[in-house]
C-alpha cells in the first residue's frame, strides 16, 4: 500500500470483491433497479414489530447473502465494518450481534458504504485480514421518525427533499483475486459551505463530493474520462446539478459518464420522491447490486464511487449549526471480459 | 475549492426548485374550504337537533377531530395533506392529526415513554404558546376593563 499525493491510498496488492448482497423494500422494488437486488420486500416491516428491527433484519440478510455468495463462513471473516443512520448505529448492532465477527461500527451518514468499503479494503490490502465485510442499511420509516416527523403526520415535503431508501448493501472484500477489485481509496475531508436546510441535503453534500473527487484526480493524475462511470451516492437532483456545475467550472467535465445513486434507485417522475433517493442503504444497495452485476458482466470496467454523507444532527441544527458534508471515494476496477463484445 | 459561502448560497438557491405556490394555494383553499364547509353543514345539522349554538359547535369540533383521527389511523390523512398542505394543517383536523400520528408512531416504545411522552411532540409548541397567548390576551382585556 502506498500514499498518492495528500489524500489517496493506492492499494497494492488491491483488495478484491468476493461477494455482495443487496436487499430493498417495496418502493425500491418498484423502481428501475428492481431486477438487480437479491430480493425486495413488499412488506416493509419484514414481519418485525418495529421499523428499527426491520432495518436490522435487512442488514442481516445483506451480510449473510454476501458471505454465502463468497462461499465463506462467518468464521472466515476477520472484521466487519458496519454503519447506518440511526442513533448509536443500532441497525448494525442488532442486525449483526449474532454473527460472532469482530465488529467496527462506522458512521458516515449516507457516505458509510464507501467509508466501510474503504476500511475493509485497506485492512485486506495491508495484510491485517484475509476477508472483511462492509455493510450499511437505511429504512425510510426508521429514519423519518428519528430525523423528521411521524409517518402519518400530514406535513408537506419540499421539492429539494430526498427520500430515504429502505435498503441494505453488503460486500465481502478479500485478498484472494477475483474479477472486481478496489484499486485506490480516498477518505474525504469534511466540507461545510454553510447550508443549514435539512430538506436540502444534496446542496449540503455536493461541496464535499467536489473536494474528494478533486483530491483524487489531483493525487492520482487520473482524469474523469478514464472512467466508465463516476458515481456519487445520494446527491439527488439538486446536489448532482451543483456538483456537475462546480466541477465543470474547475475544468473537470463530468457530463458524459456521471450518475448518482439517488437518481438511479427511483423513477423521479413516477415515484414522487422529489429530489431523489438518499440514506446509507441507497448507495449501498445500488453499488452492491446493480454496479457489481454490471462490473461482473464486463459492462463497466472502471467506476469511481464517491458516496456522500450529510453529517446532520437535528440537535446541532436546532442550536444554529450548519450541515457538515463528507464524501469518501473508492476506485472499483473490473477485469471481467465484456459479455457483449 | 474557491467558492465562498455567499457564492454557494446563490448557486444552490438557483439550483433548488421551489414549491409551486399557485398549485399549493389552490389545494389548500379547496381542501381547507371543504373542511370548513363540512363543519358548517354539521353545525346546521346539529342545530336542528339541539337548538343550542354552543352545544352544536362543540359537537362539530368533536366530529371533525374524531374524523381526522380516524383518517390518520387509516393512513389516509397524510396522503391528502401531502397535497392540501395548510388546508389540512390549519383547521382543527390538523391538530388531531398532529397528536394521533406521534401516538401511533411511538407505540413501539411503550404506553408511557412512547405514546404518553411523545404524543405532544408536534402539537406541544402549539399548546404552550396558544395557552400563553390566551393568558396574555386575557390579562390585557382584564386591565382594559378596569378603567
Amino acid at each position: 500500500m502506498e500514499r498518492l499525493g495528500n489524500y489517496t491510498l493506492k492499494l497494492n496488492p488491491p483488495a478484491y470483491v468476493r461477494g455482495s448482497g443487496s436487499f430493498a423494500g417495496k418502493k425500491e422494488g418498484e423502481g428501475p433497479l428492481a431486477d438487480y437486488f437479491d430480493a425486495t420486500h413488499d412488506d416493509t416491516t419484514l414481519g418485525e414489530e418495529s421499523w428499527e428491527k426491520a432495518e436490522a433484519k435487512l442488514q442481516t440478510e445483506a451480510v449473510k447473502t454476501a458471505i454465502q455468495k463468497a462461499h465463506l463462513k462467518n468464521t472466515d471473516i476477520q472484521y466487519i465494518f458496519a454503519g447506518d443512520l440511526l442513533n448509536q448505529c443500532i441497525s448494525s448492532t442488532y442486525g449483526l450481534r449474532d454473527l460472532g465477527i469482530p465488529f467496527l461500527g462506522q458512521y458516515g451518514a449516507c457516505s458509510t458504504m464507501a467509508q466501510g468499503m474503504g476500511m475493509a479494503s485497506v485492512f485486506v490490502s495491508g495484510g491485517a485480514a484475509e476477508n472483511t465485510v462492509a455493510v450499511t442499511s437505511s429504512h425510510f420509516c426508521s429514519a423519518e421518525r428519528q430525523f423528521r416527523f411521524p409517518l402519518e403526520y400530514g406535513g408537506q415535503r419540499t421539492p429539494t427533499a430526498q427520500w430515504t431508501a429502505t435498503a441494505a448493501g453488503a460486500v465481502v472484500m478479500s485478498s484472494r483475486p477475483s474479477p472486481i477489485s478496489i484499486q485506490e481509496v480516498t477518505f474525504g475531508r469534511m466540507t461545510d459551505l454553510g447550508v443549514s436546510d435539512a430538506n436540502n441535503m444534496g446542496a449540503a453534500m455536493a461541496p464535499a463530493a467536489v473536494r474528494t473527487l478533486t483530491d483524487y484526480f489531483t493525487d492520482t493524475g487520473h482524469m474523469p474520462q478514464d472512467f466508465d462511470l463516476i458515481l456519487t451516492g445520494d446527491l439527488g437532483y439538486v446536489g448532482s446539478t451543483l456538483l456537475r456545475k462546480i466541477m465543470k467550472e474547475a475544468g473537470w467535465d463530468l457530463d458524459n459518464n456521471y450518475n448518482d445513486c439517488g437518481m438511479m434507485i427511483y423513477d423521479r417522475k413516477k415515484q414522487d420522491v422529489h429530489a431523489g433517493g438518499s440514506g446509507c442503504g441507497c448507495s449501498g444497495s445500488v453499488v452492491c447490486g446493480y454496479i457489481m452485476k454490471q462490473m461482473l458482466k464486463g459492462a463497466l470496467h472502471d467506476v469511481l464511487f464517491a458516496a456522500t454523507g450529510a453529517l446532520m444532527s437535528p440537535t446541532a441544527l436546532q442550536q444554529g449549526e450548519s450541515i457538515v458534508g463528507i464524501s469518501h471515494l473508492v476506485h472499483l476496477h473490473s477485469d471481467a471480459p465484456n459479455e457483449l463484445a | 475549492m474557491q467558492i465562498s459561502e455567499q457564492q454557494y448560497k446563490k448557486m444552490y438557491e438557483k439550483a433548488s426548485p421551489n414549491s409551486n405556490i399557485f398549485v399549493d394555494c389552490l389545494w389548500a383553499f379547496c381542501v381547507g374550504g371543504a373542511i370548513c364547509a363540512l363543519g358548517q353543514a354539521l353545525g346546521n345539522l346539529y342545530m336542528t337537533m339541539v337548538q343550542d349554538i354552543q352545544v352544536a359547535r362543540t359537537w362539530v369540533s368533536i366530529t371533525l377531530v374524531g374524523l381526522a383521527a380516524l383518517l390518520t389511523a387509516l393512513g389516509i390523512y397524510d396522503n391528502l395533506a401531502k397535497h392540501a398542505g395548510a388546508g389540512t394543517i390549519v383547521p382543527i383536523t390538523g391538530f388531531a392529526n398532529s397528536i394521533v400520528s406521534p401516538a401511533m408512531e411511538f407505540k413501539s416504545e411503550g404506553l408511557v415513554l412512547g405514546v404518553g411522552a411523545k404524543m405532544f411532540t408536534v402539537a406541544g409548541p402549539v399548546l404552550v404558546y396558544g395557552t400563553t397567548a390566551s393568558i396574555i390576551y386575557g390579562l390585557i382585556l382584564y386591565i382594559f376593563h378596569l378603567y
